[in-house]
């Protein structure tokens, strides 16, 4: 049998300063195909971008303690050395942020941090690279390309500076795009123009893509599985449709029903009360048991295991019942 | 200021139920560039441009548009918190500003909310003395600003007890957002502008303060200009919305309509932006390309002819003005004005 693009099992991530340890990721196992497209939903705090960032060892090395396994189009990221790393980046993984603005170099032309990247990892020519530098804007649609090379990040706007960024993550071709919320900061219009060019790039480069995300708008346009997490912890998995129409976990069944769509109006918003947990002591049992409307005594020893009821769904609550 | 006062009311409704709370009238707000040698030159940012609007009494009017479409400078404008460049703004029958109603008289009618829910609070004073410091502005005795204080508290949903005495930095941002609408209805005002009230908070949270917002709407009588990005939020919680794009007015009317039967083909492509929620039905094609143009030099005749599918050169040489549209809303657009030129437009009765 072959790897998976990516195969993680039981990866802890816990950051430590004199005064405290935040336990952001508790125990994350999941597989990601090639070509498959994962969202991992949560609200802040979840830990969903550290999980994100330890798939590339973004996470800062001397305050972050990792354990469990990550594998990467065939890399072991955890034991990965720092050089090594740099050659895994750009080639095999590869990372899209929020913000575009700081997530560029104010101080280059569009057109030189993409020659920089292909020259770094591919040795192209400075000739070659500036002509794959074109080809790459023209890839994610920026009209007037050859001008826009010579342009510096402020002098684009939020929608062309988030497409310079997709054409810098993919100056490799890598085999794995991570996307940490990249269309939060834009207006409507620009976002929806943003996530058709992501899936279509996506398609057609047969990348495997990792999303990060609050918005379950953005998760039902993009996704093939939806992850949500909650606590460091994915609390329910499961095929895109089967998540967003039968939710089992009641969590996730609260942040559908918080999420204001068309056909509320009138009606008072269902909820979820409290507050997500303190990560500086790692929750007992279920996490989310404190908030929860249908909290027993089971759910309180320990952390309830994944039950599906049907292939490929599965949430960690003691309610969902487990298809023989 | 001899005597403080024990209690504020809310100031009386003076027009009645017809007359609009707030009328906004060729409202215009130009910033000028300060580039260009010597300053000459210098071209102006177009932020609002001839905008009219009334806000009904007890309604909840929803401004959503674009980043730079000028809808926090709306707001801005609406609150006195800058100058427009022409225009007024009329407040119950009364001009801002005028000698009817001074400023000081205007503020304690009208309070904004925030989007930075941390920015807008001093980090330097305890949550019971950002709430009554405003009252004790206007005339309150302290102690009874403090009452007021934790009275709101309650009414936002956080024990006073427990959150009277601490900073903004030890709450959660849900928590700070209560705060600050717990601050601005301190002066029992009649309008509460909202300016993306809910944006910076997570989905569930989100819920809890549109709930909140609901319910003191009802309780304390109040008028919302509610502004926002998300039209699904915008949805919810409107009467009538106002749709801007670049500085204008491009449909206004009830929440219906618009939803129903957007007139405008700038709100058409907003509305089918949304993500549709349903993995079967996704989008295949975006509405819209390209980004909103720069408002400093803004496309002639009507703003939208830049990316609009159904423009004709007679767009980009005319202004359209609002207009009556078919389910009752108003719109901007040459394709609701018979004999405007446009192809599309109704054809005038011989």
């Amino acid at each position: 049998m072959t790897e998976p693009l990516v195969h993680v099992r039981d990866l802890q991530v816990r950051f430590v300063s004199r005064d405290a340890t935040v336990h952001a990721v508790n125990g994350v196992s999941f597989d990601l195909a090639e070509r498959e497209s994962l969202c991992i939903l949560g609200e802040s705090g979840s830990g969903k971008s550290v999980t994100l960032r330890a798939l590339m060892a973004l996470n800062p090395p001397r305050r972050t303690k990792l354990s469990g396994t990550v594998r990467v189009g065939g890399h072991d990221i955890i034991t990965a050395s720092e050089r090594k790393m740099a050659d895994i980046r750009g080639s095999t993984v590869s990372m899209i942020f929020q913000e575009p603005m700081t997530a560029l170099d104010p101080v280059f032309t569009i057109g030189r941090q993409i020659a920089e990247t292909v020259m770094r990892h591919e040795g192209l020519s400075r000739s070659a690279a500036d002509a794959r530098a074109l080809e790459l804007l023209e890839l994610v649609q920026i009209p007037s390309a050859k001008r826009r090379l010579a342009a510096y990040p402020h002098e684009l706007s939020g929608g062309l500076r988030q497409r310079a960024m997709i054409a810098i993550a993919l100056s490799c071709r890598p085999k794995l795009l991570l996307a940490d919320e990249p269309t939060t900061a834009l207006d409507a219009t620009v976002q929806i123009q943003i996530l058709l060019l992501l899936r279509r790039l996506q398609e057609e480069m047969g990348m495997g893509v990792i999303f990060v995300t609050h918005d379950l708008g953005v998760a039902g346009e993009i996704a093939d599985r939806v992850a949500v997490m909650y606590a460091g912890k994915f609390i329910e998995e499961g095929p895109v449709r089967d998540l967003m129409r039968r939710p089992l976990h009641p969590y996730a069944q609260g942040l559908l029903g918080a999420t204001v769509h068309s056909g509320l109006r009138g009606e008072r918003l269902t909820t979820i009360p409290g507050a997500p947990p303190n990560l500086e002591r790692v929750p007992q049992g279920c996490a989310f048991a404190p908030r929860c409307a249908y909290v027993e005594e089971a759910c309180l020893p320990k952390v309830p295991d994944f039950r599906s009821p049907t292939p490929g769904h599965a949430a960690r609550c003691v309610r969902v019942p487990q298809a023989a | 200021m001899t005597d403080a006062l024990t209690e504020l009311k809310q100031l009386p409704d003076i027009g009645g139920p017809a007359q609009p709370l707030l009328t906004v009238r060729g409202l215009t707000k130009h910033f000028p560039l300060k580039t260009g040698f010597l300053g000459r030159g210098a071209g102006v940012v177009q932020a609002v441009d001839d905008l009219n609007f009334d806000v009904i009494k007890g309604e909840t009017l929803g401004i959503v548009g674009e980043s730079g479409c000028g809808k926090s400078t709306t707001s801005r404008l609406v609150m006195a918190l800058m100058a427009p460049t022409t225009g007024e703004v009329v407040f119950d029958g009364q001009v801002v500003g005028g000698r009817e109603l001074p400023l000081k008289e205007y503020r304690r009618q009208v309070q904004m909310v925030f989007q930075d829910s941390y920015a807008s609070l001093n980090p330097r004073l305890t949550i019971e003395e950002s709430i009554g410091f405003a009252p004790e502005v206007h005339g309150l005795a302290r102690k009874d600003a403090r009452a007021r204080a934790r009275d709101l508290l309650a009414a936002v949903g956080l024990n006073p007890d427990q959150f009277a005495r601490r900073y903004p930095h030890e709450l959660s941002g849900g928590q700070r957002q209560r705060i600050n609408i717990a601050r601005a209805l301190a002066l029992r005002p009649r309008l509460v502008i909202l300016d993306e009230p809910v944006s910076a908070l997570d989905k569930s949270v989100e819920a809890q303060v549109l709930n909140l917002l609901q319910d003191l709407k009802a309780q304390f009588g109040l008028t919302y200009i509610f502004i926002s990005h998300d039209l699904n939020v915008v949805q919810y919680m409107s009467d009538r919305v106002l749709v801007m794009y670049l500085g204008r007015v491009a449909e206004v009317g009830s929440v219906e309509a618009i939803y129903a039967a957007a007139a405008h083909p700038y709100t058409a492509a907003l509305l089918a932006s949304r993500p549709s929620m349903d993995p079967d039905r996704r989008r295949t094609e975006p509405p819209l390309v390209g980004d909103p143009p720069n408002p400093i030099n803004p496309p002639s005749g009507c703003r939208f002819h830049t990316r609009c599918a159904f423009a004709e050169p007679v767009c980009s040489a005319t202004v359209p003005l609002l207009h009556p549209a078919p389910a009752g809303q108003q719109a901007a657009c040459l394709m609701v004005v018979p004999g405007s030129g446009h192809s599309q437009a109704p054809k005038v009765a011989a």
